[in-house]
């Protein structure tokens, strides 16, 4: 580093990050403030809120966001693993005391109130379990005493153990997958990837038939004569009526009877007011980060550089996709926010530190930086 | 990257992996160590593997993006809901039905335009607010009733059906969303209870449900609802019907003051065209108003020239009068002795009117005698007595167009006894308007018209007519009835100018198996002019009772025949029969040549 000491910090960061993923980045934050005028206003009606409550609060929230995106982008390595760990253990302990001083919304205890902000600390958990689990298996799969395969077995349940208790399926899906596949990535023997989907079914089904509200969702998804599926159907709706190039902006009407047209079905809201090939542009922004990740994971050498940078797209891809399954249909309604898009300041923050997280990773590196990485690989 | 990459780089890249390549794995290896190395491998993590990995996690998001915009670009260029309310709607209310007139163009039955409210639960915001302000405006909903509807999960409901258009406007200020109106058609009679039974009513989805309505339907005019044709009633064609309506009102008028003053459970009147089969009025009592049909379901509102099924009594005598003549058995100069009663077994045949004679056709007629019918019928014997009445139509159910049409009810096993009891009208119960197209038949020169509803000409009719006696029996019995109204019981309804022939009947009804002696089903049949017949009108009566001038009797002269006249007297003027003030010469040439009984 010393050797290019006349380059300034910032022109080497704005020279080694990925300009792909970051410009879609932007462009998803600046759509999800447009998507959120046209979301948010029939809710904050309903609530009696100004009109654009929901799409000021997103850009206040928005501002500290990119604030974190961009500084955690600067970090290196260690300086990701070590933040990493510090928002891993901080954000376990503000979920277990969320669960049990938390107040209770909506029959779960997620939040933990900060000033008026109430902040979820199992999406702060995320990203630096995400980041955690890749260094303890790339560790794992280096040396043959295993303590890091065994380090990354262990993090599941010490991450899940709370969610579950909030409860939390999503969440809890979403890591577990996530995980799974760092796992799988990572050279799990087939056999094992094998059996671990079969224990995926088992779970799954087992979820189904003991825990009731799980079951009663699926039935729903399958039953389409049983109303109760409301939103799907009402989201199903505001696609069919926008077509192709939308009513225009302010012009719909179906998301007036959404629930959660700002958050977790401001999809469908797109879908009506800006029409289907927008929401495909949508679709295309979300599939370029994830696929541009996963292509520079491919290309980076460094196996916790790999898994890191996979597992953080996995999630993000992931949760972008459930939410967009949801709307359209291909999956049981599931409490899952469009990364960027839905409003929340708490998934705001999650997902930039998760994004700040991978352009960190895939800046790239001198040689001199990626050799740092034995000194640390020595040092655990 | 392809694995050979990966593998390529494996030995420059972590440096230490050299160390730990299995070193062991040499041919000689025991079983026991290759199933260790085996299991060792089974927990090593294949790191190297990881690129290809890697591509697969990237093909997996590759499927699920295109899934999801295949999926998007499917709503979007397939509305697979198309407009629910629209399928609703049509389904239930635009159905527009053809216009009803009569003979003479009046309008029956028509379509006016109506709006209904309907609700979308579905889009309603507030559901409590949206009951608070319906009820305000619409006063006589049912507040819990609506709640409940608008709870239901459904894309559709009704508020209210064909509301005013004051109504509407006022709902319509309301504003709701998820509330909203459709165009109906609502079916109006405007001669209210005038037509009632023949024209029957349309459900408030405007569907026939009875009479001409239902008749309608059946004959395709749902068919052509169900692909959306028939959107108005303009582009139907309307129905004409044979009714008259100016003759329609005038007899329910008459008809309604005889009942009234008769103090009859029942009565129904009908005036049949015998030269083409029309029925030119039919009035039934009691009735109801098809635009407010609540009570025309009810059991005492059936046609009962249609659906009842009676003992006709005497006027089956002019069946079982032609049968024998027709059959050669006996012509009108013929005797039949009425002196003693007729025994049968244990059973015994007197007459009402006892004459204790021998008597003559036109007099047997004349005189309703029991005996003298009887005798008739026995004398054609049982097989023809079936075959007559079979190709009279009194065996089967009589088909028109109205959709209600009962079975008469035939004995069983018809012997010697039924022949006798059916030839004056006891044993076999008919419907009305069948035992009057029966008649028709005998009077307009022997040619059987099914009767119908609908406007047609005489060549129509005739097309599809059959021929069941001859012409000459057919003016014997019209000289026996034009007699019977100079000299008989008929001579109530023989209304000057219009040469009236009639016959009377008087049938005691079966009370607990018995026959009962005041509890009487009355009818009478009269024919207009009775030299060349044109009108046969129809009256009956179920259980008239005596008045202060019919001297304690409550036969059909006394109610059926007096009403018949008084309907005939009221009708006439409106008939394409014109009155004659002079008799006319010779009405009856061959009863003159033959030198019946009466023409000296």
């Amino acid at each position: 580093m010393s050797s290019r000491a006349e380059r300034t910090y910032l022109g080497d960061w704005a020279w080694t990050v990925d300009r792909p993923i970051l410009a879609s980045l932007a462009a998803l934050m600046v759509a999800g403030l447009v998507f959120l005028m046209a979301g948010g206003p029939p809710v904050a009606e309903r609530l009696g809120l100004s009109p654009f409550h929901f799409v000021n609060r997103q850009f206040i929230y928005l501002l500290p966001a990119v604030g974190i995106l961009v500084s955690v982008s600067f970090l290196s390595l260690r300086q990701v693993r070590r933040l990493a760990f510090v928002v891993y253990v901080a954000g376990i302990a503000l979920c277990l005391l969320a669960l049990k001083f938390g107040p209770e919304i909506k029959g779960a205890h997620r939040w933990v109130q900060i000033g008026s902000f109430g902040l979820q600390p199992s999406e702060m958990v995320k990203p630096a379990f995400v980041v955690l689990a890749a260094w303890a298996f790339s560790e794992g799969a280096k040396r043959r005493d295993m303590p890091g395969a065994l380090l990354a077995i262990l993090l599941l349940p010490a991450t899940i153990v709370p969610l579950i208790l909030q409860p939390d399926f999503g969440q809890t899906m979403l890591v577990a997958i996530t995980w799974g596949g760092l796992f799988f990535v990572a050279g799990l023997h087939w056999l094992w990837v094998a059996s671990l989907g079969g224990i995926g079914l088992v779970g799954v089904f087992a979820a189904y038939t003991l825990l009731p509200h799980v079951r009663e969702r699926f039935e729903r998804f399958l039953d389409k004569d049983s109303g109760d599926s409301f939103q799907v159907a009402t989201a199903l709706e505001s696609f069919t009526k926008g077509g192709l190039l939308g009513r225009g902006p302010g012009e719909g009407t179906i998301k007036r009877i959404l629930p959660d047209a700002h958050t977790d079905f401001i999809f469908s809201v797109t879908g009506e007011e800006f029409g289907v090939l927008v929401c495909v542009a949508v679709v295309a922004l979300f599939a370029t980060i994830v696929l541009r990740g996963l292509v520079l994971a491919c290309r980076n050498e460094d196996t916790f550089v790999r898994l890191a940078v996979t597992g953080l797209v996995m999630m993000f891809g992931l949760q972008a996709c459930i939410n967009m399954m949801v709307n359209v249909h291909l999956m049981p309604a599931k409490g899952m926010t469009l990364p960027f898009v839905s409003y929340g300041g708490s998934s705001l923050f999650s997902l930039a530190l998760a994004m700040g997280f991978l352009i960190a990773l895939t800046r790239r590196r001198p040689r001199a930086e990626r050799l740092d990485r034995f000194a640390f690989g020595g040092q655990a | 990257m392809s694995a050979d990459d990966s593998s390529d780089r494996v030995p420059h890249d972590p440096a230490p992996e050299p160390e730990y390549v299995e070193e062991p794995v040499v041919p000689q290896l025991s079983g026991r160590q290759r199933a260790f190395a085996f299991a060792r491998g089974l927990f090593r993590l294949r790191i190297e593997q990881s690129a290809v990995r890697v591509a697969i996690v990237g093909a997996v998001f590759l499927g699920l993006f295109s899934l999801i915009s295949g999926r998007l670009i499917y709503l979007a260029v397939m509305p697979q809901e198309p407009e629910n309310i629209r399928r609703f709607a049509s389904a239930a209310s635009v159905a527009a039905r053809p216009d009803i007139i009569d003979r003479n163009g009046e309008v029956l039955a028509t379509d006016v335009r109506m709006v209904s409210i309907f609700a979308e639960p579905r889009n309603i915001i507030d559901k409590d607010e949206a009951v608070e302000l319906l009820t305000a405006v619409l006063p006589d909903l049912n507040a819990a009733d609506l709640r409940n509807k608008l709870n239901l999960r459904r894309g559709f409901v009704w508020v209210k059906r064909e509301v005013t258009p004051r109504e509407q406007a006022e709902v319509h200020r309301l504003g709701i969303p998820g509330v909203g109106f459709v165009p109906e058609s609502k079916r109006v009679y405007p001669n209210g209870v005038a037509a009632a039974h023949v024209l029957g009513f349309a459900n408030i989805d405007n569907v026939g449900i009875a009479g001409i309505e239902k008749y309608i339907d059946s004959s395709g005019l749902q068919d052509l609802n169900g692909f959306g044709f028939a959107r108005q009633a303009n582009d139907l064609k309307p129905v004409q019907l044979s009714i008259d309506l100016r003759i329609q009102h005038a007899m329910r008028d008459e008809l309604v003051k005889g009942m009234a003053y008769f103090r009859a459970k029942a009565a129904a009147s009908m005036l049949l065209d015998v030269t083409t089969g029309e029925i030119v009025s039919l009035v039934s009592l009691p009735d109801f108003d098809p635009n407010n049909p609540v009570d025309a379901l009810e059991k005492d509102r059936i046609n009962r020239m249609i659906v009842g099924v009676y003992e006709m009594g005497s006027t089956f005598k002019a069946l079982t009068t032609a049968m024998v003549l027709d059959s050669g058995k006996a012509n009108i100069n013929s005797t039949f002795d009425a002196r003693s009663k007729l025994r049968y077994g244990r059973f015994s045949i007197g007459d009402y009117h006892g004459t204790n004679r021998i008597l003559t056709v036109p007099e047997v007629f004349l005189h309703s005698s029991n005996i003298g019918t009887a005798k008739m019928a026995l004398a054609v014997g049982v097989e023809g007595h079936k075959a007559f009445l079979k190709k009279m139509g009194q065996l089967d159910r009589m088909r028109t167009e109205m959709p209600e049409s009962s079975m008469p009810i035939v004995p069983a096993r018809w012997g010697d006894l039924n022949t006798i009891t059916i030839a004056f009208g006891h044993g076999i119960a008919v419907a009305p308007m069948q035992a009057t197209a029966a008649v028709g038949a005998l009077l307009n020169g022997g040619l059987m018209i099914t009767p119908t509803f609908l406007k047609r000409s005489a060549e129509e009719a005739r097309a599809k007519a059959v021929r069941v006696i001859k012409p000459e029996t057919s003016e014997a019995l019209r000289y026996v009835m034009r007699l019977n109204a100079q000299k008989g019981s008929a001579s109530k309804a023989a209304v000057p100018g219009y040469f009236v022939g009639g016959k009377t009947g008087t049938a005691e009804k079966v009370v607990g198996g018995r026959y009962s002696k005041t509890k009487l089903f009355t009818t009478f049949m009269a024919v207009t002019p009775a030299d060349s017949p044109r009108y046969l009108f129809v009256t009956v009566y179920d259980e008239p009772q005596p008045t202060p001038e019919s001297h304690g009797y409550a036969t059909a002269a006394w109610n059926a025949g007096e009403t018949t006249g008084r309907i005939l007297e009221r009708i006439a003027p409106m008939l394409s029969v014109p009155p004659r003030f002079d008799p006319p010469k010779n009405p009856f040439p061959l009863m003159a040549r033959l030198g019946a009984w009466g023409t000296r």
